[in-house]
């Protein structure tokens, strides 16, 4: 362990996850638009360039170079600490995912993981929480009815889903046995222990889908009733910054569901050719960001109520009878 | 009761999803507008132009019935007489000066109808934009010339 295995490599490694994150969420936009509007039976963004394939570019200039507009009965520093708040906990996420196996570039082993804590689960867990800061604060600061409950909403949204989300997390915790992202995705697991897995996977994903703030979960930004919701005072790049953290949100959390349960980065050859690895992991995030969209495209937006009654009397217990039966299955198979 | 709920929620959720995903195969029916021709209705009352007989001469007499039928004034017709030297239409009289506001016209066709030789017609033609209040007033000289639109008649059942 010398200083370029502690510096100079991580640096570059996280150098180029961010740009690779970076582009692939101004591409998510453009695909996502795209994907709607097919679904719509439209054409979608096509004038900047061919095939539209410039729009997130354009919509990026102009973003950046809006005027910055900070009005005058917000708290300042809260205000814009918010959107900083909401977009770094979405790229940190993406620190504990594995892209790939270990390989060797002039001597030395080189993992293609910014990090592999042992406690990956928890990581994952506990930064997503702190997104939902970001969208608290701004809904705070804003000093605006709207954004407030706006923000309200979110954070007893967030609350509401992580808890299901966390006990499923506990269950896979029972089978693979390991907090470790890494150890999780690359420890053999027996054929019952993947379909019982894939039982839980829909569950998982609709509390996903409440913690990014996707449709049908998106009540933080209902339009129709709280003007946009703890958006509603940001303008140019700072909302930019809330626009790219719920996009990077779907990616990372699409990573990580592909982790968990669809085996990351492997698939067949995937030891004979490394590089296949990059394959499968972005097939598999495509995939879940094609379902993300696709639930978008079909289902409207649910009620408050129905979102607390849903969360807490449905999912929980759900996940609760879940737990106790994996446990159950983990010691009488496994 | 909950586990009835929970199969029925599902379920329509599926079908939900099975209706979008059927309509993702679907070609897109948006028509691109300035490139692609819009469908139109063969009686569809656009801007108008003003006709003329097979041999050059304008229709138009100059007899002001277009201007006194038109509901918002949108129209200003200023006669002339023909002379033998200088002939524009067949009848006594033509249209030295034939104006119509679009700002001011509503695309009623009583023009249309009020004219007693077939001459003011309301086209095809629908994309008015323009730079300039002053260039809202159509002269004769661009009622004579018509643009051809990039429409396609819808044929009619």
């Amino acid at each position: 362990m010398d200083w370029i295995d502690l510096i100079v490599i991580p640096v570059i490694k996280g150098i180029i996850l961010l740009l690779l994150l970076l582009t692939s969420t101004a591409y998510l936009t453009y695909g996502e638009r795209k994907l709607v509007a097919r679904f719509q039976v439209r054409l979608g963004p096509n004038r900047a360039g061919k095939f539209g394939i410039l729009q997130p570019l354009a919509d990026v200039v102009k973003l950046m170079f809006k005027e910055e507009v900070v009005p005058g009965h917000v708290d300042k520093f809260v205000y814009l600490l918010a959107p900083i708040l909401a977009v770094v906990p979405a790229f940190a996420i993406f620190a504990v995912v594995p892209i790939g196996p270990d390989f060797h570039l002039f001597g030395r082993t080189i993992s293609l993981h910014m990090a592999d804590i042992n406690v990956g689960l928890l990581y994952v867990l506990s930064i997503a929480s702190v997104s939902t800061y970001g969208v608290m604060l701004a809904g705070w600061s804003s000093n605006n009815n709207y954004s407030l409950l706006g923000a309200l909403r979110t954070s007893a949204q967030m609350i509401s889903y992580e808890l299901p989300m966390g006990v499923f997390l506990v269950s896979l915790l029972l089978i693979s046995g390991s907090l470790s992202l890494v150890e999780i995705m690359s420890a053999p697991r027996p054929l019952w222990a993947w379909i019982w897995l894939w039982i839980a996977f829909p569950f998982y994903f609709i509390c996903m889908l409440a913690e990014t703030n996707r449709s049908p979960f998106d009540l933080p930004e209902t339009e129709n009733e709280l003007v946009a919701g703890y958006q509603t005072e940001y303008g140019g790049i700072k909302f930019g910054l809330f626009y790219l953290s719920e996009y990077l949100h779907m990616i990372t959390t699409s990573a990580v569901m592909a982790t968990l349960f669809f085996g990351g980065w492997r698939g067949p050859f995937v030891d004979q050719f490394p590089i296949l690895s990059i394959v499968y992991l972005s097939i598999k995030i495509l995939a879940l960001l094609f379902l993300f969209i696709w639930v978008r495209a079909s289902i409207p937006r649910v009620r408050y109520d129905q979102l607390m009654k849903f969360g807490w009397k449905y999912l929980l217990p759900i996940a609760l009878i879940y737990l106790a039966i994996t446990a159950v299955l983990v010691l009488a198979l496994g | 009761m909950a586990i009835k709920e929970l199969v029925e929620g599902t379920r329509e959720i599926a079908k939900a999803m099975g209706v979008t995903l059927k309509h993702l195969a679907m070609p897109p029916v948006t028509v691109e507008s300035p490139d692609q021709p819009i469908m139109v209705y063969p009686r569809f009352r656009g801007r108008h132009y003003l006709r003329r007989y097979e041999n050059g001469l304008e229709r138009c007499i100059g007899c002001q019935l277009c201007e006194a039928a038109c509901p918002t004034g949108a129209i200003y017709v200023e006669a002339a007489e023909n002379t033998d030297e200088e002939r524009r239409s067949p009848g006594d009289r033509y249209a030295r000066v034939y104006e119509i506001n679009l700002l001011r016209c509503v695309f009623c066709g009583d023009c249309e109808e009020a004219c007693p030789v077939e001459a003011i017609v309301l086209g095809h033609e629908y994309t008015l934009a323009n730079y300039d209040r002053r260039d809202f007033i159509l002269t004769k000289e661009e009622l004579l010339e018509p643009p051809s639109p990039n429409v396609i008649i819808r044929p009619e059942e």
